[in-house]
Protein backbone atom coordinates (compact mmCIF):
# COMPACT_ATOMS: atom_id res chain seq x y z
CA UNK A 1 0.00 0.00 0.00
CA UNK A 2 2.73 2.56 0.84
CA UNK A 3 4.33 1.76 -2.52
CA UNK A 4 1.13 2.61 -4.37
CA UNK A 5 0.74 5.77 -2.31
CA UNK A 6 4.28 6.78 -3.17
CA UNK A 7 3.64 6.31 -6.87
CA UNK A 8 0.51 8.44 -6.65
CA UNK A 9 2.39 11.09 -4.72
CA UNK A 10 5.27 11.19 -7.20
CA UNK A 11 2.96 11.38 -10.19
CA UNK A 12 0.97 14.14 -8.52
CA UNK A 13 4.16 16.08 -7.79
CA UNK A 14 5.37 15.74 -11.38
CA UNK A 15 1.93 16.74 -12.63
CA UNK A 16 1.98 19.82 -10.40
CA UNK A 17 5.40 20.78 -11.70
CA UNK A 18 4.16 20.14 -15.22
CA UNK A 19 1.31 22.58 -14.70
CA UNK A 20 2.99 25.24 -12.58
CA UNK A 21 6.57 25.68 -13.80
CA UNK A 22 5.61 26.28 -17.45
CA UNK A 23 3.14 28.94 -16.35
CA UNK A 24 5.86 30.65 -14.34
CA UNK A 25 8.15 30.50 -17.35
CA UNK A 26 5.36 31.81 -19.56
CA UNK A 27 4.71 34.70 -17.22
CA UNK A 28 8.43 35.36 -17.12
CA UNK A 29 8.42 35.44 -20.91
CA UNK A 30 5.58 37.97 -20.94
CA UNK A 31 7.34 40.27 -18.51
CA UNK A 32 10.94 39.87 -19.63
CA UNK A 33 10.06 40.27 -23.28
CA UNK A 34 7.96 43.34 -22.53
CA UNK A 35 10.66 45.04 -20.51
CA UNK A 36 13.32 44.18 -23.08
CA UNK A 37 11.14 46.06 -25.56
CA UNK A 38 10.55 48.99 -23.23
CA UNK A 39 6.99 47.93 -22.40
CA UNK A 40 5.34 46.76 -19.20
CA UNK A 41 3.55 43.61 -20.33
CA UNK A 42 0.40 42.38 -18.60
CA UNK A 43 -0.52 44.65 -15.69
CA UNK A 44 -4.16 43.93 -14.81
CA UNK A 45 -4.94 40.21 -14.54
CA UNK A 46 -4.75 39.14 -10.90
CA UNK A 47 -4.13 42.63 -9.59
CA UNK A 48 -0.38 42.65 -8.98
CA UNK A 49 1.57 43.22 -12.20
CA UNK A 50 -0.66 40.84 -14.13
CA UNK A 51 0.58 37.71 -12.37
CA UNK A 52 -2.53 35.76 -13.37
CA UNK A 53 -2.38 36.60 -17.06
CA UNK A 54 -1.74 33.04 -18.21
CA UNK A 55 -4.48 31.68 -15.97
CA UNK A 56 -6.85 34.21 -17.49
CA UNK A 57 -5.68 33.13 -20.94
CA UNK A 58 -6.37 29.51 -20.05
CA UNK A 59 -9.88 30.33 -18.86
CA UNK A 60 -10.49 32.21 -22.08
CA UNK A 61 -9.30 29.28 -24.18
CA UNK A 62 -11.54 26.86 -22.29
CA UNK A 63 -14.58 29.02 -23.03
CA UNK A 64 -13.90 29.25 -26.74
CA UNK A 65 -15.72 27.19 -29.31
CA UNK A 66 -13.76 24.34 -30.72
CA UNK A 67 -13.81 24.40 -34.49
CA UNK A 68 -12.65 21.49 -36.62
CA UNK A 69 -12.37 22.23 -40.34
CA UNK A 70 -14.79 20.22 -42.48
CA UNK A 71 -12.04 18.71 -44.62
CA UNK A 72 -9.88 17.90 -41.62
CA UNK A 73 -9.05 14.38 -40.55
CA UNK A 74 -11.08 14.61 -37.39
CA UNK A 75 -9.57 12.03 -35.03
CA UNK A 76 -5.98 12.84 -35.99
CA UNK A 77 -6.68 16.54 -35.77
CA UNK A 78 -8.06 16.16 -32.27
CA UNK A 79 -5.33 13.81 -31.10
CA UNK A 80 -2.36 15.93 -32.22
CA UNK A 81 -2.26 18.41 -29.29
CA UNK A 82 -2.28 15.55 -26.79
CA UNK A 83 0.58 13.88 -28.65
CA UNK A 84 2.45 17.17 -28.51
CA UNK A 85 1.94 17.55 -24.79
CA UNK A 86 2.39 14.08 -23.32
CA UNK A 87 6.05 13.47 -24.30
CA UNK A 88 7.15 16.48 -22.28
CA UNK A 89 5.18 15.25 -19.29
CA UNK A 90 6.94 11.89 -19.56
CA UNK A 91 10.29 13.63 -19.93
CA UNK A 92 9.70 15.62 -16.75
CA UNK A 93 9.14 12.32 -14.94
CA UNK A 94 12.79 11.28 -15.12
CA UNK A 95 14.51 14.65 -14.68
CA UNK A 96 15.99 14.84 -11.18
CA UNK A 97 15.20 17.88 -9.07
CA UNK A 98 17.59 17.11 -6.23
CA UNK A 99 19.91 14.45 -4.87
CA UNK A 100 18.69 11.10 -3.59
CA UNK A 101 15.03 10.49 -4.18
CA UNK A 102 13.96 13.86 -5.53
CA UNK A 103 13.05 12.54 -8.96
CA UNK A 104 9.80 11.27 -10.41
CA UNK A 105 11.22 7.93 -11.51
CA UNK A 106 14.99 7.26 -11.32
CA UNK A 107 15.49 5.44 -14.59
CA UNK A 108 18.82 3.87 -15.54
CA UNK A 109 18.40 4.82 -19.18
CA UNK A 110 16.86 8.19 -18.33
CA UNK A 111 18.84 10.16 -20.90
CA UNK A 112 18.02 7.72 -23.65
CA UNK A 113 14.34 7.83 -22.78
CA UNK A 114 14.21 11.64 -22.61
CA UNK A 115 15.83 11.99 -26.02
CA UNK A 116 13.52 9.40 -27.54
CA UNK A 117 10.43 10.94 -26.01
CA UNK A 118 11.29 14.52 -26.99
CA UNK A 119 11.68 13.25 -30.55
CA UNK A 120 8.01 12.26 -30.53
CA UNK A 121 7.09 15.94 -30.74
CA UNK A 122 7.69 15.87 -34.47
CA UNK A 123 4.94 13.28 -34.89
CA UNK A 124 2.47 15.63 -33.25
CA UNK A 125 3.52 18.43 -35.56
CA UNK A 126 3.11 16.25 -38.64
CA UNK A 127 -0.26 15.02 -37.42
CA UNK A 128 -1.47 18.57 -36.84
CA UNK A 129 -0.19 19.76 -40.20
CA UNK A 130 -1.55 16.91 -42.30
CA UNK A 131 -4.89 16.66 -40.53
CA UNK A 132 -5.70 20.36 -40.70
CA UNK A 133 -6.39 20.30 -44.47
CA UNK A 134 -4.75 23.69 -44.72
CA UNK A 135 -1.86 24.61 -46.99
CA UNK A 136 -0.22 26.82 -44.41
CA UNK A 137 -0.47 24.10 -41.80
CA UNK A 138 1.07 21.60 -44.19
CA UNK A 139 3.91 23.93 -45.12
CA UNK A 140 4.58 24.60 -41.44
CA UNK A 141 4.54 20.92 -40.60
CA UNK A 142 6.94 20.06 -43.40
CA UNK A 143 9.27 22.84 -42.37
CA UNK A 144 9.10 21.52 -38.83
CA UNK A 145 9.86 17.99 -40.06
CA UNK A 146 12.93 19.17 -41.98
CA UNK A 147 14.13 21.22 -39.07
CA UNK A 148 13.55 18.61 -36.38
CA UNK A 149 15.09 15.77 -38.35
CA UNK A 150 18.17 17.88 -38.94
CA UNK A 151 18.61 19.11 -35.40
CA UNK A 152 17.91 15.75 -33.81
CA UNK A 153 21.43 14.69 -34.80
CA UNK A 154 23.52 17.38 -33.02
CA UNK A 155 21.06 17.21 -30.12
CA UNK A 156 21.70 13.52 -29.58
CA UNK A 157 25.44 13.75 -30.30
CA UNK A 158 25.92 16.50 -27.71
CA UNK A 159 23.97 14.51 -25.14
CA UNK A 160 26.00 11.44 -26.00
CA UNK A 161 29.18 13.37 -25.27
CA UNK A 162 28.16 14.10 -21.70
CA UNK A 163 26.86 10.56 -21.24
CA UNK A 164 30.23 9.28 -22.37
CA UNK A 165 32.01 11.61 -19.97
CA UNK A 166 29.89 10.49 -17.05
CA UNK A 167 29.87 6.85 -18.08
CA UNK A 168 26.16 6.47 -17.43
CA UNK A 169 22.81 7.12 -19.08
CA UNK A 170 21.04 7.79 -15.79
CA UNK A 171 20.32 11.49 -15.32
CA UNK A 172 20.98 11.49 -11.54
CA UNK A 173 24.12 9.49 -12.31
CA UNK A 174 25.32 12.17 -14.73
CA UNK A 175 24.79 14.87 -12.11
CA UNK A 176 26.67 12.76 -9.54
CA UNK A 177 29.62 12.39 -11.91
CA UNK A 178 29.60 16.05 -12.92
CA UNK A 179 32.53 18.24 -11.86
CA UNK A 180 32.79 22.04 -12.27
CA UNK A 181 35.66 21.77 -14.78
CA UNK A 182 33.28 19.93 -17.08
CA UNK A 183 31.83 23.37 -17.82
CA UNK A 184 34.96 24.01 -19.87
CA UNK A 185 35.45 20.49 -21.13
CA UNK A 186 31.84 20.12 -22.32
CA UNK A 187 31.37 23.73 -23.39
CA UNK A 188 31.01 23.00 -27.12
CA UNK A 189 28.54 20.25 -26.32
CA UNK A 190 26.63 22.65 -24.08
CA UNK A 191 26.38 25.22 -26.87
CA UNK A 192 25.38 22.62 -29.45
CA UNK A 193 22.84 21.00 -27.12
CA UNK A 194 21.30 24.33 -26.20
CA UNK A 195 20.98 25.58 -29.78
CA UNK A 196 19.69 22.24 -31.05
CA UNK A 197 17.27 22.15 -28.12
CA UNK A 198 15.95 25.58 -29.12
CA UNK A 199 15.38 24.24 -32.62
CA UNK A 200 13.74 21.11 -31.22
CA UNK A 201 11.10 23.11 -29.40
CA UNK A 202 10.82 25.50 -32.39
CA UNK A 203 11.56 28.59 -30.36
CA UNK A 204 12.63 31.82 -32.05
CA UNK A 205 15.07 32.31 -33.74
CA UNK A 206 14.28 28.77 -34.98
CA UNK A 207 10.55 29.31 -35.40
CA UNK A 208 10.38 28.74 -39.14
CA UNK A 209 7.54 26.20 -38.77
CA UNK A 210 5.24 28.68 -37.06
CA UNK A 211 6.59 31.81 -38.79
CA UNK A 212 3.52 33.91 -38.14
CA UNK A 213 4.39 36.53 -40.72
CA UNK A 214 4.39 34.08 -43.60
CA UNK A 215 2.49 30.93 -42.53
CA UNK A 216 -0.27 32.45 -40.35
CA UNK A 217 0.64 30.17 -37.45
CA UNK A 218 2.09 27.12 -39.19
CA UNK A 219 0.68 23.79 -38.06
CA UNK A 220 -1.38 25.51 -35.33
CA UNK A 221 -3.33 27.68 -37.77
CA UNK A 222 -6.58 25.72 -37.63
CA UNK A 223 -6.60 25.10 -33.90
CA UNK A 224 -8.86 26.93 -31.48
CA UNK A 225 -9.84 26.79 -27.87
CA UNK A 226 -8.45 24.22 -25.52
CA UNK A 227 -6.47 22.33 -28.15
CA UNK A 228 -4.66 25.46 -29.19
CA UNK A 229 -3.95 26.11 -25.52
CA UNK A 230 -2.43 22.62 -25.35
CA UNK A 231 -0.03 23.52 -28.13
CA UNK A 232 0.93 26.72 -26.34
CA UNK A 233 1.37 24.84 -23.08
CA UNK A 234 3.51 22.30 -24.93
CA UNK A 235 5.74 25.15 -26.07
CA UNK A 236 6.27 26.37 -22.52
CA UNK A 237 6.75 22.86 -21.14
CA UNK A 238 9.25 22.41 -23.95
CA UNK A 239 11.20 25.40 -22.64
CA UNK A 240 11.16 23.89 -19.17
CA UNK A 241 12.28 20.46 -20.42
CA UNK A 242 15.11 21.84 -22.54
CA UNK A 243 16.24 24.11 -19.69
CA UNK A 244 16.08 21.23 -17.22
CA UNK A 245 18.00 18.92 -19.54
CA UNK A 246 20.68 21.55 -20.12
CA UNK A 247 20.88 22.05 -16.37
CA UNK A 248 21.10 18.38 -15.55
CA UNK A 249 23.50 17.41 -18.32
CA UNK A 250 25.84 20.37 -18.48
CA UNK A 251 25.36 22.74 -15.55
CA UNK A 252 25.61 20.27 -12.71
CA UNK A 253 21.94 19.93 -11.77
CA UNK A 254 21.55 20.18 -8.03
CA UNK A 255 25.19 20.99 -7.37
CA UNK A 256 25.60 24.51 -6.05
CA UNK A 257 28.15 26.55 -4.14
CA UNK A 258 27.06 25.03 -0.80
CA UNK A 259 24.53 22.71 0.84
CA UNK A 260 24.03 20.47 -2.19
CA UNK A 261 22.02 17.94 -0.21
CA UNK A 262 19.65 20.33 1.56
CA UNK A 263 19.25 22.99 -1.11
CA UNK A 264 19.75 20.84 -4.21
CA UNK A 265 16.23 21.44 -5.47
CA UNK A 266 16.77 25.18 -5.17
CA UNK A 267 19.97 25.13 -7.23
CA UNK A 268 18.25 23.06 -9.89
CA UNK A 269 15.30 25.46 -10.05
CA UNK A 270 17.56 28.52 -10.17
CA UNK A 271 19.54 27.03 -13.03
CA UNK A 272 16.39 25.99 -14.90
CA UNK A 273 14.95 29.48 -14.67
CA UNK A 274 18.26 31.04 -15.64
CA UNK A 275 18.43 28.91 -18.78
CA UNK A 276 14.78 29.71 -19.50
CA UNK A 277 15.64 33.38 -19.20
CA UNK A 278 18.36 32.94 -21.80
CA UNK A 279 15.87 31.19 -24.10
CA UNK A 280 13.49 34.15 -23.77
CA UNK A 281 16.36 36.58 -24.20
CA UNK A 282 17.39 34.95 -27.47
CA UNK A 283 13.83 35.20 -28.69
CA UNK A 284 13.78 38.95 -28.11
CA UNK A 285 17.24 39.62 -29.49
CA UNK A 286 17.40 37.65 -32.72
CA UNK A 287 15.36 37.57 -35.91
CA UNK A 288 14.12 34.33 -37.43
CA UNK A 289 16.52 32.18 -39.44
CA UNK A 290 15.67 31.41 -43.04
CA UNK A 291 15.24 27.76 -44.04
CA UNK A 292 18.63 27.56 -45.77
CA UNK A 293 20.40 29.36 -42.90
CA UNK A 294 18.74 26.94 -40.52
CA UNK A 295 20.01 23.87 -42.35
CA UNK A 296 23.43 25.42 -42.92
CA UNK A 297 23.84 26.14 -39.21
CA UNK A 298 22.82 22.61 -38.37
CA UNK A 299 24.90 20.63 -40.84
CA UNK A 300 27.95 22.85 -41.25
CA UNK A 301 28.36 24.14 -37.70
CA UNK A 302 26.55 22.12 -35.09
CA UNK A 303 27.08 18.58 -36.39
CA UNK A 304 30.87 18.96 -36.93
CA UNK A 305 31.15 20.71 -33.56
CA UNK A 306 29.28 17.89 -31.85
CA UNK A 307 31.40 15.26 -33.54
CA UNK A 308 34.57 17.08 -32.54
CA UNK A 309 33.33 17.31 -28.98
CA UNK A 310 32.60 13.60 -29.01
CA UNK A 311 36.17 12.87 -30.07
CA UNK A 312 37.54 15.26 -27.44
CA UNK A 313 35.40 13.66 -24.75
CA UNK A 314 36.63 10.22 -25.73
CA UNK A 315 40.30 11.31 -25.65
CA UNK A 316 40.03 13.06 -22.27
CA UNK A 317 38.03 10.19 -20.85
CA UNK A 318 40.67 7.67 -21.89
CA UNK A 319 43.44 9.91 -20.57
CA UNK A 320 41.78 10.13 -17.16
CA UNK A 321 41.12 6.42 -16.99
CA UNK B 1 26.58 34.59 -39.74
CA UNK B 2 30.29 35.39 -39.95
CA UNK B 3 30.39 38.74 -41.72
CA UNK B 4 33.39 40.85 -42.62
CA UNK B 5 33.30 42.12 -39.07
CA UNK B 6 36.40 42.10 -36.94
CA UNK B 7 35.02 39.58 -34.45
CA UNK B 8 32.60 36.95 -35.84
CA UNK B 9 30.00 37.02 -33.05
CA UNK B 10 30.14 40.76 -32.38
CA UNK B 11 26.73 41.44 -33.90
CA UNK B 12 25.12 38.65 -31.91
CA UNK B 13 26.62 39.93 -28.66
CA UNK B 14 25.52 43.44 -29.51
CA UNK B 15 21.93 42.28 -29.96
CA UNK B 16 21.97 40.63 -26.56
CA UNK B 17 23.53 43.70 -24.97
CA UNK B 18 20.92 46.05 -26.38
CA UNK B 19 18.00 43.96 -25.20
CA UNK B 20 19.53 43.49 -21.77
CA UNK B 21 20.22 47.18 -21.38
CA UNK B 22 16.62 47.93 -22.27
CA UNK B 23 15.51 45.41 -19.65
CA UNK B 24 17.33 47.30 -16.92
CA UNK B 25 15.81 50.65 -17.85
CA UNK B 26 12.38 52.00 -17.08
CA UNK B 27 9.77 51.18 -19.68
CA UNK B 28 8.15 53.91 -21.69
CA UNK B 29 4.59 52.76 -21.17
CA UNK B 30 2.15 55.45 -20.04
CA UNK B 31 -0.41 53.83 -17.77
CA UNK B 32 -2.93 56.40 -18.80
CA UNK B 33 -6.26 55.61 -17.16
CA UNK B 34 -4.50 54.72 -13.92
CA UNK B 35 -1.89 57.46 -14.00
CA UNK B 36 -2.73 60.84 -15.48
CA UNK B 37 -0.25 62.02 -18.09
CA UNK B 38 2.05 64.92 -17.33
CA UNK B 39 1.03 67.39 -20.00
CA UNK B 40 3.38 70.14 -21.08
CA UNK B 41 2.42 73.76 -20.32
CA UNK B 42 -0.02 75.37 -22.76
CA UNK B 43 -1.50 72.00 -23.71
CA UNK B 44 -4.56 72.37 -25.93
CA UNK B 45 -7.23 70.18 -24.44
CA UNK B 46 -10.51 72.05 -24.52
CA UNK B 47 -11.55 75.68 -24.88
CA UNK B 48 -13.07 77.38 -21.84
CA UNK B 49 -15.36 80.39 -21.99
CA UNK B 50 -15.40 83.07 -19.33
CA UNK B 51 -18.80 84.46 -20.20
CA UNK B 52 -18.48 87.75 -18.30
CA UNK B 53 -15.60 88.83 -20.49
CA UNK B 54 -17.41 88.17 -23.74
CA UNK B 55 -18.74 91.24 -25.57
CA UNK B 56 -20.19 89.30 -28.50
CA UNK B 57 -17.66 90.88 -30.83
CA UNK B 58 -17.85 87.74 -33.01
CA UNK B 59 -14.13 87.84 -33.73
CA UNK B 60 -13.64 84.25 -32.68
CA UNK B 61 -16.56 82.99 -34.77
CA UNK B 62 -15.32 84.88 -37.81
CA UNK B 63 -11.71 83.78 -37.50
CA UNK B 64 -12.53 80.13 -36.83
CA UNK B 65 -11.19 78.21 -39.86
CA UNK B 66 -13.87 75.54 -39.72
CA UNK B 67 -16.74 77.64 -38.43
CA UNK B 68 -17.37 75.62 -35.32
CA UNK B 69 -18.29 78.50 -33.00
CA UNK B 70 -21.95 79.48 -32.83
CA UNK B 71 -22.91 82.77 -31.18
CA UNK B 72 -26.37 84.28 -30.68
CA UNK B 73 -26.96 87.57 -28.91
CA UNK B 74 -29.36 90.46 -28.52
CA UNK B 75 -29.02 94.11 -27.57
CA UNK B 76 -30.20 95.54 -24.29
CA UNK B 77 -30.68 99.14 -23.36
CA UNK B 78 -29.04 100.16 -20.16
CA UNK B 79 -30.27 103.28 -18.38
CA UNK B 80 -27.45 104.79 -16.44
CA UNK B 81 -28.69 107.40 -13.95
CA UNK B 82 -27.10 110.72 -14.67
CA UNK B 83 -26.14 109.85 -18.22
CA UNK B 84 -27.44 111.89 -21.10
CA UNK B 85 -28.62 108.96 -23.20
CA UNK B 86 -29.38 105.31 -22.51
CA UNK B 87 -26.58 103.03 -23.65
CA UNK B 88 -26.82 99.79 -25.57
CA UNK B 89 -25.15 96.58 -24.48
CA UNK B 90 -24.75 93.21 -26.11
CA UNK B 91 -26.04 90.22 -24.18
CA UNK B 92 -24.82 86.77 -25.00
CA UNK B 93 -27.62 84.26 -25.58
CA UNK B 94 -25.73 81.32 -26.93
CA UNK B 95 -22.09 80.46 -27.23
CA UNK B 96 -21.30 76.97 -28.47
CA UNK B 97 -18.17 75.28 -29.79
CA UNK B 98 -18.58 72.11 -31.82
CA UNK B 99 -15.56 70.06 -30.83
CA UNK B 100 -16.36 67.51 -33.50
CA UNK B 101 -15.38 70.20 -36.00
CA UNK B 102 -12.77 72.06 -33.97
CA UNK B 103 -9.21 71.49 -35.17
CA UNK B 104 -7.60 72.93 -32.04
CA UNK B 105 -5.75 75.65 -33.92
CA UNK B 106 -6.36 78.08 -31.08
CA UNK B 107 -7.04 81.05 -33.32
CA UNK B 108 -10.19 81.92 -31.37
CA UNK B 109 -8.25 82.03 -28.11
CA UNK B 110 -5.53 84.06 -29.79
CA UNK B 111 -7.92 86.53 -31.36
CA UNK B 112 -10.22 87.20 -28.40
CA UNK B 113 -9.54 90.80 -27.34
CA UNK B 114 -11.18 90.49 -23.94
CA UNK B 115 -9.69 87.24 -22.64
CA UNK B 116 -12.99 85.41 -22.70
CA UNK B 117 -11.53 82.21 -24.21
CA UNK B 118 -8.84 80.10 -22.64
CA UNK B 119 -7.09 76.85 -23.33
CA UNK B 120 -7.66 74.17 -20.73
CA UNK B 121 -5.54 71.01 -20.67
CA UNK B 122 -8.56 68.79 -19.97
CA UNK B 123 -8.98 66.24 -22.75
CA UNK B 124 -11.31 63.60 -21.34
CA UNK B 125 -14.58 64.65 -22.95
CA UNK B 126 -15.04 61.92 -25.53
CA UNK B 127 -18.68 61.05 -26.25
CA UNK B 128 -20.55 58.09 -27.67
CA UNK B 129 -22.65 60.40 -29.83
CA UNK B 130 -20.82 62.90 -32.01
CA UNK B 131 -23.59 65.45 -31.44
CA UNK B 132 -22.71 65.56 -27.75
CA UNK B 133 -19.41 67.15 -28.66
CA UNK B 134 -21.25 70.42 -29.18
CA UNK B 135 -20.46 72.20 -25.91
CA UNK B 136 -22.90 74.95 -25.02
CA UNK B 137 -21.86 77.90 -22.94
CA UNK B 138 -22.63 76.36 -19.56
CA UNK B 139 -20.42 73.41 -20.42
CA UNK B 140 -17.74 75.74 -21.72
CA UNK B 141 -18.07 77.67 -18.48
CA UNK B 142 -17.31 74.56 -16.46
CA UNK B 143 -13.94 74.22 -18.14
CA UNK B 144 -12.84 77.60 -16.75
CA UNK B 145 -12.06 76.07 -13.38
CA UNK B 146 -9.55 73.77 -15.05
CA UNK B 147 -7.61 76.54 -16.76
CA UNK B 148 -4.12 76.66 -15.27
CA UNK B 149 -2.35 79.83 -14.26
CA UNK B 150 -0.38 81.28 -17.17
CA UNK B 151 3.26 80.21 -17.23
CA UNK B 152 5.77 82.69 -15.88
CA UNK B 153 7.36 85.13 -18.28
CA UNK B 154 10.72 84.41 -19.74
CA UNK B 155 13.10 86.49 -17.58
CA UNK B 156 15.17 87.33 -20.67
CA UNK B 157 12.18 88.12 -22.82
CA UNK B 158 10.85 91.44 -23.94
CA UNK B 159 8.55 93.02 -21.31
CA UNK B 160 4.88 93.17 -22.13
CA UNK B 161 3.69 96.27 -23.98
CA UNK B 162 1.25 97.06 -21.19
CA UNK B 163 4.04 97.08 -18.64
CA UNK B 164 6.19 99.33 -20.78
CA UNK B 165 3.31 101.72 -21.37
CA UNK B 166 2.40 101.85 -17.69
CA UNK B 167 5.98 102.49 -16.65
CA UNK B 168 6.39 105.22 -19.19
CA UNK B 169 3.25 106.87 -17.94
CA UNK B 170 4.44 106.63 -14.37
CA UNK B 171 7.78 108.18 -15.26
CA UNK B 172 6.26 111.19 -16.91
CA UNK B 173 6.12 110.00 -20.47
CA UNK B 174 9.54 110.70 -21.89
CA UNK B 175 11.96 108.78 -19.71
CA UNK B 176 13.11 105.46 -21.15
CA UNK B 177 13.34 103.26 -18.14
CA UNK B 178 14.07 100.07 -19.97
CA UNK B 179 17.22 101.30 -21.63
CA UNK B 180 19.40 98.93 -19.62
CA UNK B 181 17.52 95.88 -20.94
CA UNK B 182 19.76 93.72 -23.10
CA UNK B 183 18.97 92.78 -26.68
CA UNK B 184 15.93 94.87 -27.38
CA UNK B 185 14.83 93.84 -30.79
CA UNK B 186 12.12 96.35 -31.43
CA UNK B 187 11.82 99.87 -30.01
CA UNK B 188 8.56 100.48 -28.14
CA UNK B 189 5.91 101.78 -30.46
CA UNK B 190 5.25 105.47 -29.84
CA UNK B 191 1.52 105.47 -30.47
CA UNK B 192 -1.05 107.54 -28.67
CA UNK B 193 -3.51 104.72 -28.06
CA UNK B 194 -3.97 104.12 -24.39
CA UNK B 195 -4.70 100.41 -24.69
CA UNK B 196 -2.39 98.78 -27.20
CA UNK B 197 -4.38 95.59 -27.16
CA UNK B 198 -7.50 97.04 -28.73
CA UNK B 199 -5.42 98.63 -31.46
CA UNK B 200 -3.89 95.30 -32.28
CA UNK B 201 -7.23 93.59 -32.39
CA UNK B 202 -8.64 96.29 -34.62
CA UNK B 203 -5.90 95.88 -37.16
CA UNK B 204 -6.51 92.16 -37.23
CA UNK B 205 -10.18 92.48 -37.98
CA UNK B 206 -9.50 94.83 -40.83
CA UNK B 207 -7.55 92.34 -42.85
CA UNK B 208 -10.01 89.48 -43.52
CA UNK B 209 -13.24 91.47 -43.49
CA UNK B 210 -14.01 93.45 -46.63
CA UNK B 211 -15.36 96.38 -44.64
CA UNK B 212 -13.28 99.35 -45.65
CA UNK B 213 -14.73 101.66 -43.04
CA UNK B 214 -13.52 99.41 -40.22
CA UNK B 215 -10.08 100.94 -40.02
CA UNK B 216 -7.74 100.58 -37.06
CA UNK B 217 -8.12 104.26 -36.25
CA UNK B 218 -11.72 103.81 -35.27
CA UNK B 219 -12.10 103.35 -31.55
CA UNK B 220 -14.00 100.46 -29.96
CA UNK B 221 -13.94 98.09 -32.86
CA UNK B 222 -15.79 95.26 -31.03
CA UNK B 223 -18.96 97.34 -30.77
CA UNK B 224 -18.97 98.04 -34.47
CA UNK B 225 -18.81 94.38 -35.45
CA UNK B 226 -21.80 93.09 -33.61
CA UNK B 227 -24.53 93.86 -36.10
Amino acid sequence: MPAALEVVLRVAAVMAAFLVVPLVVGQMEHKVMAHMQGRLGPMYAGGFHGWAQLIADGIKFVQKEEVVPRAADRPVFRLAPIVALVPYLVALLVIPLGPGDLVGEPLDIGLFMVLAVVGVGIVAVMMAGWASANKYSLLGALRAAAQLLGYELPFVLAAASVAMAAGTLSLPGIVEAWRPWWLLWQLPALVVFFIAGLAEIRRPPFDMPVADSELVFGYMTEYTGLRFAFFLLAEYVGIVVISALTTVLFLGGWKGPFADVELGWLWTLIKVFAVSFVIIWLRVAYPRLRADQLQRLCWLVLVPLALGQLALTAVVRLAIA
Amino acid sequence: MGDKRSVPGAGLAKGLAVTFRTLTRRSHTQQYPDVQPKLPPRSRGVIALLEENCTVCMLCARECPDWCIYIDSHKETVEVPGAARPRQRNVLDRFAIDFSLCMYCGICVEVCPFDALYWSPEFEYAEYDIRDLLHEKDRLREWVSTVPAPPAHDPNGEPAKEVVAAQRKANGGAARVQITRPARVRPPRSSQTAAPRSAGAGSQTASPGASAENSPDQDTPPASTTD
